[in-house]
């Protein structure tokens, strides 16, 4: 077990640094740069002004050096001009000779974002939280929810019940979020139907939340996922439903929902519980999406900004967050799976 | 002109539909008709949710196909009077109906949608399979071989999937990006696969008919290469290798890049399934009997592995078109890619949920257009599961 969690690891590891690399080397091409130069230093630059510009705020390095140094593995840049350094690990006002050498993400320096104005940890902080709340919400209905679509769809498989809670979950799971909120919006927050139950926009949930703003957006992102797990149980749970040990517990007169509770559930819940952990990645897009068509500043409305605003630092950052929950969801999902799963035994 | 009421829409939207009725009519009557003499396709109509399914989507395949029967109005066309009016309203000229109201701009609405279907419909299968190739042509020996092949390309595949899709999309697509070219370079890499994939599929078959084989090769060569220079290349951009007069294929540069980012996100989940299918079937004994036969690697992969996994490719293929088609509305609904007069349904989503809450048309009908080709899809593929497991 052992090994298989360093090697685990290491591999996350390696993942890690190749997918930030990659976003790295994205985010910092030449027009990229050339546009940051523009928007902080004015519009109307000539070109080398744009370059003496770069190269004054340590842009002007190989792409890999300067990876280093976001990373906090190589010692920050700094550069001097009429007797005054900068540099950056030096804030302003800070005497030279006091600054730490290394400052990066491995040393819990995230940058500037040129867009908000702020520093990255903080803005990614709060509005993690804000998502955080939401996510919170999302799981609190979805996984339930879909357990028990999924449980009572699989255990009489072709059954009426079967087909009706299986095109029921058919449905939700074609139905992207984009869609859905959509329909949601125009259904129940609008002036044509004069329903007005919810309301259309969740940005006063950022203050405080009620069920009238919240309830459109988890609803939204919650039924995607729905129709993957409910299917996803039902599989299981009919593939368990079979088994000898099913048909000998019901010919010892065991009573059927008995059958259900105590025998097949524990087995049948295995699958689901991976398929739950690698749809976070999934819930991230949906987060992105419900968050830009409910005006709900989080997380995802946060990355969308960073990525149209040409926010290098806050989109790095914003990519950090996203690849470090996509992995650890995926090393949580195989370690999950050895550990509840009997039948598997990794020496 | 009188405006029309919901009745009066709903005939004139069946009516316009026309050619899409007699086209469907025709198929399912002739499909059922022959259902015993056509194999897989045939078992589909054996089953009502792959029926229904099959409706859904060639209701939207005829209407890409008849679009430009369909439409009513000019796509493009914008009648200040008609902003935001609901559906049915005349038009001031009196020369006909916006069946389905118009939206910000005083556009048509129906025949936005029914223009939209012509691009997902062409592109959305076209992706797919092109991801099916990359998938096919990697997995395939990543499963056989095993070993530091295997190693490497899952270490791969995984990086591109732990990619959240909206940032990838994001990364991929921004102006600056395309700019550089990068969009087209991964078009020259990604569409050798198809090439590639066709001659190694007609060399491991033929090698012992060299004459065949090398005039198969030939013309695969001949018109798969110009294909491929054309589609890639556009005179003017980075990459322009054909001169502009024998350049025929013009592909507007954001949808080849559109195109390309849906298959580059595409291809790593086929390649997954693909290399566990391959692991699963190559422990059997015709694979053991063709190896002791003395039959090469690509044989064995192209002609007795992969006809035999054909079953669940099948299916996830129907899925797959159904998730790129969510893909293609994600770029769209992001204002990526697709430049913002398209009539793609992703874009017009985008640009009808602004005002969702007092005119929430312009929106819901290319929504609940996208939403039924994606269930249907979904239906298809899951009655086409059904039928796959009987046999």
């Amino acid at each position: 077990m052992l090994a298989f969690l360093t090697r685990r690891v290491f591999t996350m590891i390696l993942t890690a640094l190749c997918l930030t690399f990659i976003v790295f080397y994205l985010t910092n091409l030449p027009p990229n740069l050339e546009k940051l130069a523009k928007s902080e230093a004015g519009s109307r630059i000539t070109d080398d002004e744009v370059q003496s510009w770069l190269n004054k705020n340590g842009h002007g390095s190989p792409l890999i050096v300067r990876y280093g140094e976001w990373l906090g593995l190589m010692p920050g840049w700094t550069y001097e001009e009429n007797g005054r350094t900068t540099g950056r690990c030096i804030s302003r006002g800070q005497d030279p000779a006091d600054a730490a050498r290394f400052c990066g993400i491995l040393q819990g320096y995230w940058g500037q974002s040129s867009v908000f104005k702020d520093s990255v940890s903080t803005i990614i902080g709060t509005r993690l939280g804000l998502t955080g709340i939401l996510m919170f919400w999302v799981m609190i209905t979805m996984v339930p929810f879909s357990l028990l679509i999924g449980i009572l769809a699989g255990m009489r498989e072709g059954s009426r019940l079967d087909r009706t809670l299986s095109t029921f979950s058919i449905s939700t799971a074609a139905t992207p979020e984009y869609v859905s909120g959509v329909i949601f919006i125009a259904v129940f927050a609008s002036s044509i139907t004069g329903l007005k139950w919810f309301k259309g926009s969740a940005a006063s949930a950022m203050e405080g939340i009620t069920f009238e703003n919240f309830f459109l957006p988890v609803l939204t992102i919650a039924l995607y996922g729905v129709g993957q797990i409910a299917r996803m149980t039902r599989a299981s749970m009919a593939e368990v439903m079979t088994a000898q040990y099913i048909r000998t517990a019901r010919l010892k007169g065991v009573s059927f929902m008995n059958v259900v509770m105590k025998h097949a559930l524990r087995n049948a819940l295995i699958a689901p519980f991976t398929v739950i952990m690698l749809l976070f990645p999934w819930l991230l897009n949906g987060v992105v999406i419900v968050e830009t068509l409910f005006n709900y500043k989080g997380f995802g409305w946060t990355l969308v900004q960073a990525a149209g605003n040409n926010d290098i630092q806050l989109l790095l950052g914003c990519s950090v967050v996203a690849v470090i929950v996509v992995l650890v969801t995926q090393l949580i999902s195989d370690v999950g799976y050895v550990y509840l799963n009997p039948r598997i035994r990794i020496s | 002109m009188e405006d029309l009421g919901w009745s009066g829409i709903v005939v004139a939207i069946l009516r316009n539909f026309l050619p899409v009725w007699i086209s469907l009519a025709v198929l399912f009557a002739v499909s059922i008709r022959y259902k015993r003499r056509l194999g897989l396709y045939g078992k589909l109509f054996d089953s009502m949710i792959a029926m229904i399914g099959f409706a859904l989507v060639m209701f939207w395949v005829f209407t890409a196909i008849f679009s430009d029967l369909i439409v009513t109005h000019d796509t493009l066309g914008q009648i200040s009077q008609m902003k935001n009016k609901f559906p049915g309203t005349a038009t001031p000229d009196g020369s006909g109906w916006y069946l389905l109201g118009g939206d910000h701009l005083g556009r048509d609405v129906f025949s936005r949608v029914v223009a939209g279907s012509r691009i997902v419909v062409q592109i959305a299968p076209l992706a797919t399979l092109f991801a099916f190739m990359v998938g096919i042509s990697l997995g395939l020996p990543a499963g056989y071989y095993g070993g530091r092949l295997d190693t490497v390309l899952s270490f791969l595949a995984n990086l591109i999937l732990a990619f959240p899709v909206i940032l990838l999309f994001y990364l991929l697509v921004t102006p600056e990006i395309v700019e550089t070219g990068l969009p087209q370079y991964m078009a020259l890499v990604l569409f050798l696969f198809p090439i590639a994939f066709m001659m190694v599929l007609v060399n491991s078959r033929y090698y012992v008919v060299p004459a065949f084989r090398n005039k198969v090769m030939l013309i695969i060569a001949v018109v798969g290469g110009y294909l491929y220079l054309s589609l890639v290349g556009e005179v003017g951009t980075r990459v322009a290798v054909l001169p502009g007069a024998a350049d025929f294929i013009h592909v507007p540069g954001n949808i080849l890049i559109v195109f390309v980012s849906v298959v580059f996100v595409n291809s790593p989940t086929v390649y997954r399934i693909v290399r566990g299918i391959t692991l699963d079937i190559k422990t059997r004994d015709y694979v053991a009997a063709g190896q002791t036969r003395g039959e090469r690697p690509w044989y064995i992969m192209l002609w007795e592995i992969l006809p035999n996994a054909r079953g669940p490719l099948i299916v996830d293929f129907c899925l797959r078109i159904g998730y790129t088609t969510i893909l293609l509305g994600t770029l769209g609904f992001f204002g990526l890619g697709l430049s913002p007069e398209s009539p793609d349904w992703g874009s017009t989503i985008n640009a009808g949920r602004k005002l969702l809450t007092i005119a929430p048309h312009p929106a819901i009908v290319p929504a609940l257009a996208l939403m039924s080709l994606v269930l249907g899809l979904n239906l298809l593929a899951d009655g086409l599961r059904e039928e796959s497991l009987r046999d």
